[in-house]
C-alpha cells in the first residue's frame, strides 16, 4: 500500500448531522435550513398558490381590490435595545411587509405571549412602543390577543403582528418580476440592526452608539413607487441578510444577478464588530431597511426618491439582473476578483479562527 | 479601518500579482498554514487572480477542522451533564462528533453557551455559583495564552466550579507531519501570521533547514498575503530556503514572552490526535499538574474514549493538502455545509466549507482564469 | 486560525492585577486584556485575539512595509510610461 493509501485507509469521518428529529435554531436563521422547513414540510401541507409565491405577504383579490397580508413573529432578545425595543419592531417588522408587497396597511393584529413573571413596567413601555409605531405608521391595532406562560417557559415576552393593507393601484411587485437588465438598488447601509442587537448580548459585550435601524419603510416605499410604480421586487432584509433576500429574489424570478461588494453601504461600526466577530456584513439582518429591483431607465429616478430622506440618503445602486444561471448571484469584490453568494446554512456564529 | 484598509487596496494588490508572475519562471506550490490565511484567500477571490501556476494548497490550520472525534463526544457528554453550563468558541458548535454536535446538544436541552473570550466563561462562573461552568479550550498556540489565563484567573479566584476541555493543538509538529509524508508537494509555506505573533518563528528556522523550503511569516489581508507568496515565489526562483517574516508589523522572531511565560505556566506538551492525520507526538497542550484540578477529564472522570472514525469522507486528504475539496466525489452531494461529512465542511474555516460558501466550481478549482472567464461572460 | 483584530487603545483601567483597555475597532469599543503588552499606552493599535491584545501593532514597521509596496507600483508605473 503506498503512502497515500495507507492515509486514505486511516482517515477519520464523523457521522453526518442531519438530524430533523428536534428543531433546531438554524431552522429559524433564515437561511437553507430554514427553507428547507418551508419547502419541506410548510408548503406541501398547506398547499396554497399564495403561499407558494413565498413574498413578503399574500396578495389576494377581492372585488376590484389587492389586499395584501402578512404576519411576523417577534422573539428578539433583548427586548430592549438601542434604537428601538420588541414593540415598535413588531409593528415595523410587518408594516415594512406589506410595503414590500406594494401595500398601503389598513391595520395590525397584536398577540401576546407573556412569561410570567415579566415586569409589568416592562410590558407598558413596550404597549406604549406598538401604539406609537402604529400611529407613525397611520394604521391602527385592530384586534389582538394575549396569553401567560408558566414561569421559565417563555423568554419574557414574543409579540406577533399581522397586518392587512391595500396594494397600490397600478403597482405590481413580487419576488418573480425581477428580469435581465433590471437594477438592483439598496436603501441604505446594511447589517445595523444585527449587529445593534449581537452588541447587547452578554458574552459579547460591544459599545457602540450604533442604533438598529428598526424604522417603517413606508415613507421611503411611497416616494418610491410615486416615481417608479413599475418597481418589479421589493424585499427587506432581515434574516440572512441582503445576500440571501438577493438570493430568494434570484431564485423566483430564475435570473442571475451581478453585485458590487464596494458599492454595498456599510457603516463603520458594523464593519468594525463583523470584522471583530468574523462576520459578513452581507449576512447580517437589518429591520429598516429593503431593496428595489427596478428598470433600468427607473433607476436615477428611484435612487432619488429615496435620497430625498433621512433614512434613505446612503440609498445605492448595488447591482443588477443577468441571464446568468437562475438562483446564481455573483458578487465582484473591490479587487476584481468573482465570488458567489450563496444563501447562510445556519446562523453565523462568532469565530476565533 | 485602519490597518485593515491598507492592505486591500486595489491598485497594490493588482500590482503585486503582476510582480508576482513576471517572477516566476515555472510553476510552483505553496502551502498556507492556516484557516483564516485560506478564509482570506478564498473571500478576496486571490486565487482567481493569482497565476495560475502558482498552485496554493490549503493546510490544517483550522484547530475545528483538527479536532478529533473523541473530544468532541467529551464535550457532549459534558454539556450533557445536569447542572452543567458547556461555553465554548461558536466555531465548534457545528463540528460533528459520533451522535450530533454541540447545537443539537442544546436543541435537546443541554445549557450551551457562546463566549467571545474565555474570560467571559470564568465570568460566568463567578455568578454562577452553583452550576459547574466547562470552557471548552480549542485553538492552536494563538489562543492558548488567552485560555491559560482563563485557568490562571479562575485559580486565582479560588472557583471550584469552573473547569476546561483542553484540545489545543501546535502547528510546528504538524507541518513536520505534512511534510515528511511521501507524496508531499508543498515547495513552500505560508506559517500562520497570528501564531507567530505568540511564539516566534524560531521553530520554523530548524523546518525549512530540514526540508530545504522557504517559510514566509504571513498575515492575513490580501497585501499581505500577496507580499507572503511572492516571497516565497522570490526563494524559489533562487534556489534559497529560509525563513522570512512578512508580517513584521506585528510578529517577533521570539513571539510574545508574557504570553509564553503563562502558557509555560499552566499547560505542558503533550501527544495528541488530530483528526485527518492521526497522532502526532508533542503536538498538543494539556493542564500542568499544577492546575489538574481545572481539567474537565478529571472533573468529570471521563474515561478515555477511542471512537471509530468511519472512513467515509476525505477530510483528511483535504487537510493534507493533497486534495482540493471539489475532487471529492461527496462535495457539494452528499457533503455540504448541511450535512457535512467531515469538520473542512462544518467549520466556515474549513477548506470545503470555505469552497463551497464562495461558489467554487470543480471547473474554478482547476482553471480559476478560465472559469472566471466563462462566469463573467455568460452575465 | 486565530482571527485577530487591530483597534485603538482609548483607556485603560489600571486597578485589577492585569490592566485591561478599551479598545475601538471602527466606532465600536470592546474591553480585552493588556497581560500580554505591558507595554501599551492610550493611542496604540494593539492586535485583538478572544478579548486578548496579543501585540502592539508597529505601525514603523507597517509604514515601511507599504511605502515600500507603494514604490514598487510607482516603478512600474513608470515603466508604462515610458513604453
Amino acid at each position: 500500500m503506498n503512502g497515500f493509501d495507507a492515509l486514505a485507509a486511516g482517515l477519520a469521518c464523523p457521522v453526518p448531522v442531519n438530524d430533523d428529529t428536534v428543531v433546531q435554531m438554524a431552522h429559524g436563521g433564515g437561511g437553507r435550513k430554514m427553507a428547507q422547513l418551508i419547502d419541506g414540510l410548510f408548503l406541501p401541507a398547506f398547499r396554497s398558490d399564495a403561499l407558494a409565491q413565498l413574498g413578503d405577504g399574500a396578495v389576494l383579490t377581492v372585488g376590484r381590490e389587492r389586499l395584501a397580508f402578512s404576519t411576523d413573529t417577534f422573539v428578539v432578545q433583548p427586548p430592549f435595545f438601542p434604537g428601538g425595543d420588541i414593540g415598535s419592531l413588531a409593528i415595523h417588522g410587518t408594516a415594512n411587509d406589506l410595503a414590500m408587497c406594494g401595500a398601503e396597511p389598513l391595520g395590525f393584529s397584536v398577540g401576546l405571549v407573556l412569561e410570567e413573571g415579566f415586569p409589568m413596567n416592562d410590558l407598558r413601555r413596550i404597549v406604549a412602543s406598538i401604539a406609537a409605531a402604529s400611529a407613525q405608521v397611520g394604521a391602527p391595532v385592530m384586534t389582538g390577543d394575549t396569553k401567560v406562560v408558566d414561569r421559565g417557559k417563555g423568554d419574557g415576552i414574543y409579540i406577533n403582528t399581522s397586518g392587512i393593507g391595500r396594494v397600490r393601484d397600478g403597482v405590481s411587485v413580487g419576488p418573480e418580476r425581477a428580469a435581465p437588465g433590471d437594477v438592483i438598488l439598496v436603501s441604505g447601509p446594511v447589517g445595523d440592526h444585527g449587529i445593534a442587537v449581537m452588541a447587547a448580548r452578554n458574552g459579547i459585550d460591544l459599545v457602540t452608539q450604533l442604533l438598529s435601524d428598526s424604522a417603517p419603510v413606508l415613507p421611503l416605499v411611497r416616494a418610491l413607487l410615486d416615481c417608479v410604480p413599475e418597481a418589479k421586487a421589493m424585499r427587506d432584509p432581515t434574516r440572512g441578510g441582503l445576500a440571501t433576500a438577493l438570493c430568494e429574489i434570484a431564485v423566483a424570478s430564475r435570473v442571475g444577478m451581478r453585485i458590487d461588494e464596494a458599492a454595498v453601504p456599510v457603516r463603520s461600526e458594523v464593519r468594525g464588530a463583523c470584522e471583530l466577530l468574523g462576520f459578513d456584513p452581507l449576512y447580517v439582518a437589518c429591520e429598516g431597511r429593503f431593496l428595489a429591483i427596478v428598470p433600468p431607465q427607473a433607476a436615477e429616478r428611484a435612487l432619488a426618491a429615496l435620497r430625498g430622506f433621512p433614512d434613505g440618503a446612503q440609498a445605492q445602486r448595488i447591482g443588477e439582473v443577468t441571464a446568468g444561471d437562475p438562483g446564481r448571484v455573483l458578487l465582484r469584490t473591490a479587487i476584481g476578483s468573482h465570488r458567489r453568494l450563496e444563501r447562510l446554512s445556519g446562523e453565523q456564529l462568532p469565530r476565533i479562527c | 479601518m485602519r490597518h485593515v484598509d491598507e492592505y486591500r487596496a486595489p491598485q497594490a494588490i493588482k500590482g503585486l500579482i503582476q510582480r508576482i508572475a513576471a517572477t516566476m519562471t515555472r510553476p510552483w506550490t505553496l502551502m498556507e498554514v492556516c484557516g483564516g490565511q485560506t478564509h482570506a484567500i478564498l473571500k478576496f477571490g486571490l486565487d482567481e487572480l493569482l497565476p495560475e501556476r502558482l498552485r496554493l494548497i490549503h493546510g490544517p490550520g483550522c484547530p475545528v477542522c483538527v479536532t478529533p472525534l473523541e473530544q468532541i463526544d467529551r464535550a457532549l457528554a459534558i454539556a450533557a451533564t445536569p447542572g452543567v453550563i458547556f461555553c465554548s468558541f461558536g466555531d465548534m458548535l457545528r463540528v460533528p462528533g459520533s451522535h450530533g454536535d454541540l447545537l443539537l446538544a442544546k436543541a435537546r436541552g443541554a445549557d450551551v453557551r457562546i463566549v467571545y473570550s474565555p474570560l467571559d466563561a470564568v465570568a460566568l462562573a463567578r455568578r454562577e455559583p452553583t452550576r459547574r461552568v466547562v470552557f471548552f479550550a480549542v485553538g492552536f498556540e494563538t489562543t492558548a495564552p488567552a485560555n491559560a489565563m482563563a485557568v490562571y484567573t479562575a485559580a486565582r479566584a479560588g472557583l471550584t466550579n469552573f473547569s476546561v476541555l483542553v484540545a489545543h493543538v501546535l502547528v510546528p509538529p504538524a507541518l513536520e507531519a505534512l511534510l515528511s509524508a511521501p507524496g508531499s508537494e508543498i515547495q513552500g509555506l505560508l506559517a500562520p501570521g497570528h501564531v507567530c505573533v505568540v511564539t516566534g518563528y524560531r521553530d520554523y528556522e530548524r523546518v525549512a533547514a530540514r526540508y530545504g523550503i522557504p517559510i514566509v511569516v504571513t498575515g492575513f489581508e490580501p497585501l499581505d498575503l500577496l507580499r507572503g507568496v511572492h516571497a516565497a515565489v522570490v526563494q524559489l526562483e533562487r534556489g534559497e530556503a529560509r525563513v522570512e517574516n512578512q508580517y513584521e508589523r506585528a510578529a517577533l522572531r521570539d513571539g510574545n514572552p508574557a504570553a509564553l511565560q503563562v502558557v509555560r505556566d499552566v499547560f505542558t506538551v503533550c501527544d495528541r490526535k488530530w483528526r485527518g492525520l492521526g497522532e502526532i507526538p508533542a503536538s498538543g497542550y494539556t493542564l500542568a499538574p499544577a492546575y489538574a484540578g481545572f481539567d474537565a477529564v478529571q472533573v468529570f472522570g471521563l474515561t478515555d474514549v477511542t471512537v471509530d472514525e468511519p472512513a467515509d469522507c476525505l477530510s483528511g486528504l483535504v487537510l493534507q493538502g493533497r486534495l482540493r475539496p471539489t475532487q471529492c466525489p461527496q462535495f457539494g452531494k452528499r457533503c455540504t455545509p448541511e450535512h457535512p461529512l467531515g469538520a473542512t465542511m462544518v467549520s466556515t474555516e474549513g477548506a470545503c466549507a470555505a469552497y463551497f460558501h464562495y461558489g467554487r466550481t470543480p471547473a474554478q478549482a482547476a482553471h480559476p482564469d478560465a472559469a472566471r472567464e466563462n462566469e463573467v461572460s455568460a452575465l | 486560525m486565530c482571527l485577530a483584530v487591530p483597534g485603538r487603545v482609548t483607556a485603560i483601567d489600571g486597578t485589577e492585577e492585569f490592566r485591561t483597555a478599551r479598545v475601538d475597532f471602527g466606532g465600536v469599543t470592546r474591553e480585552a486584556c493588556l497581560a500580554f503588552v505591558p507595554e501599551v499606552e492610550v493611542g496604540d493599535y494593539v492586535l485583538v485575539h478572544v478579548g486578548f491584545a496579543i501585540t502592539r501593532v508597529d505601525e514603523e514597521a507597517a509604514r515601511l512595509a507599504l511605502d515600500a509596496l507603494q514604490s514598487i507600483d510607482a516603478l512600474d508605473g513608470d515603466d508604462d510610461a515610458a513604453r
